[in-house]
């Protein structure tokens, strides 16, 4: 290697270094303040490093904010619309794509409108709609009006469309039932789109705020970004507490992240499509 | 006979079919019906009705809503500032990922690492590390607010001063959003064949030439629909104002979103809070067109 690459490497290293510095950053120093004496988070000047470390924090959390009615509510709100929404979005993609029936076509138009219309048109009247139902601050109200999901039915139709027609014709002159079809040959063989599609419709809603805060009024029904938001709102000064929060609310879609990244940066790739 | 029979199974299987379909169906096609489509139809009718949570009263207004609109200074100063927000973070979040793409895309040691801290935020909800973010901005406790002291930039107050909270709410936005921007442009990146590298080379393109030849064509594609995404949500951010600045101080901060959520669901004003609603689905649905007029462009050159 010439001097002049080798110069040329560690400026591409003192890049990728600093970037990986400014972006870490923040969930460094809300890890380490989480892990701080409250005393100590406001002591003047600031450090990046506790003197004393504790778990104070993570201890307290439980007791001083309700904070396991709102990781129970994001694990139910979260899961609630990713399982209703797999399972009802490869259904009606299995329709759009296999499956041959008047006004198919007419149909998947609807789809692909409903795609390009932003969500912060429905939802006054939706909220209104809901409030008439008695569905405002429910799990119903969280999850049923996101049961299904104009995406997913598209992205999963284009992967169905691309699995081999022979594979049905096949099991229907066997004389297979069409659920049996779906569900034991279409389904399997989409793993992998299914898995992009699961983390794509998870971290959507675990990560969301405005529909979760619209929808709930209690506290007891909030999942953690709108909780922990509104907490904030009204304590500010309690900053070890929630530093540890949020600590503990990141954590599930990081860890998962990190064991599955292929899946997540599909999923995510979707997100860009979606929007 | 054997053809009647086909015939006749092949027509049971298209029955079959259909009444499979509906089954298949049902589900999404009702779930739409109810909580799309006729809320968008519902949100139209509002929007030309004074239509408030607290008076059961919902007269037909005409225009009006429309109009007060349009009057009202706080709408077209909301208008401005979620502009001013897409112009730097749109341009500045592509800019640094397609620098992190490009450094990501050479044959380097340790890389699937930076790949992973790079894509951090993009995983983690905005209105948490929103609350992070507000307090290493914070005057008194903050480390960011700190550090810039120290260096002799800033007096600290960073979200409590009307110049400075537009700022970092925009500096946050395009933390956060590298890495999504990223990850698609070294998708696009790596789909580029090798040989028009070589080729180049051969050409005697240095590594601006080749990067101006070869990859800024080549990547025309990904980076419009980066730019596209990066409008479209930049027109409908939300989480970071409402969490570190609730649209203050003086409403500095104060995005179009902000404003329908802050009119429908904190004013009560549902009729008034759907017709901006009703604004900003036209500017996303104009820039949507132009998205598809510039593919199609793009597919005849």
């Amino acid at each position: 290697m010439g001097a002049k690459m080798k110069i040329w490497r560690a400026a591409q290293y003192a890049l990728l270094g600093v970037a990986a510095v400014v972006i870490a950053f923040p969930f460094v120093w809300m890890v380490l303040t989480a892990l701080k004496p409250e005393s100590e988070i406001v002591t003047f000047p600031p450090s990046l490093l506790p003197k004393h470390w504790t778990f104070d924090s993570f201890v307290h959390i439980w007791s001083r904010v309700p904070f396991l009615m709102f990781f129970k509510n994001s694990v139910v709100f979260a899961f609630g619309v990713t399982l209703l929404s797999l399972l009802f979005d490869s259904m009606a993609a299995y329709a759009f794509a296999r499956l041959k029936f008047r006004g198919r076509n007419g149909l998947f138009v609807l789809i692909l409108i409903a795609l390009m219309l932003p969500v912060q048109v429905t939802m006054i009247p939706l909220f209104i709609m809901l409030n008439d139902w008695g569905w405002v601050d429910t799990y119903a109200g969280l999850i049923i009006p996101r049961a299904t999901n104009a995406f997913g039915i598209f992205m999963l139709r284009q992967f169905f469309i691309g699995l081999p027609g022979e594979l049905d014709e096949a099991a229907r002159i066997d004389g297979s039932s069409e659920l049996r079809l779906f569900a034991r040959i279409i389904l399997p063989l989409a793993k992998p789109a299914i898995a992009s599609l699961f983390v794509f419709h998870l971290m959507y809603n675990w990560n969301d705020l405005m529909w979760p805060l619209i929808i709930t009024n209690s506290q007891a029904m909030r999942p953690l970004p709108a909780g922990l938001a509104l907490f904030m709102g009204q304590h500010v000064v309690e900053y070890g507490i929630l530093t540890a929060g949020a600590t503990i609310a990141l954590a599930p879609l990081v860890i998962a992240f990190l064991t599955a990244q292929k899946y997540f940066i599909q999923g995510v790739a979707f997100t860009g499509l979606k929007e | 006979m054997a053809t009647l029979t086909s015939r006749n199974s092949r027509k049971k299987s298209l029955e079959r079919q259909g009444r499979t379909a509906t089954f298949f169906l049902f589900p999404s096609i009702t779930a739409l019906a109810l909580f799309v489509f006729w809320p968008i139809a519902d949100s139209l009718w509002l929007s030309f009705h004074h239509w408030s949570l607290l008076d059961p009263e919902h007269a037909f207004a005409g225009l009006d809503n429309y109009s007060s609109l349009v009057k009202d200074p706080l709408f077209w100063k909301d208008v401005r500032q979620t502009a001013v927000y897409t112009v730097f973070v749109v341009p500045l979040s592509i800019a640094l990922a397609l620098l992190l793409a490009l450094l990501c895309n050479e044959k380097l040691k340790g890389l699937a690492f930076f790949k992973a801290v790079y894509f951090l935020p993009v995983v983690s909800s905005f209105a948490i590390i929103a609350i992070v973010w507000s307090f290493l901005m914070d005057p008194d406790i903050g480390l960011l607010s700190y550090y810039f002291k120290q260096i002799g930039l800033s007096s600290g107050e960073w979200l409590r001063s009307t110049t400075w909270a537009m700022p970092a709410v925009i500096l946050v936005a395009v933390w956060k959003n590298v890495g999504f921007n990223m990850v698609i442009l070294l998708a696009g990146l790596q789909g580029i064949p090798a040989s028009l590298y070589e080729a180049a080379k051969l050409d005697g393109a240095g590594m601006f030439g080749r990067f101006r030849s070869v990859t800024l064509p080549m990547l025309r594609h990904t980076l419009l629909f980066v730019l596209i995404t990066s409008i479209t949500a930049s027109f409908q951010v939300f989480d970071q104002v409402y969490v570190m600045t609730r649209g203050g101080p003086l409403h500095s901060t104060e995005t179009i979103v902000y404003y329908i959520y802050h009119q429908g669901f904190e004013l009560l004003d549902m009729g008034y809070a759907s017709s901006a609603a009703w604004i900003l689905f036209a500017a996303v649905f104009a820039i949507t067109i132009v998205q598809l007029k510039l593919f199609r462009y793009d597919q005849t050159d």
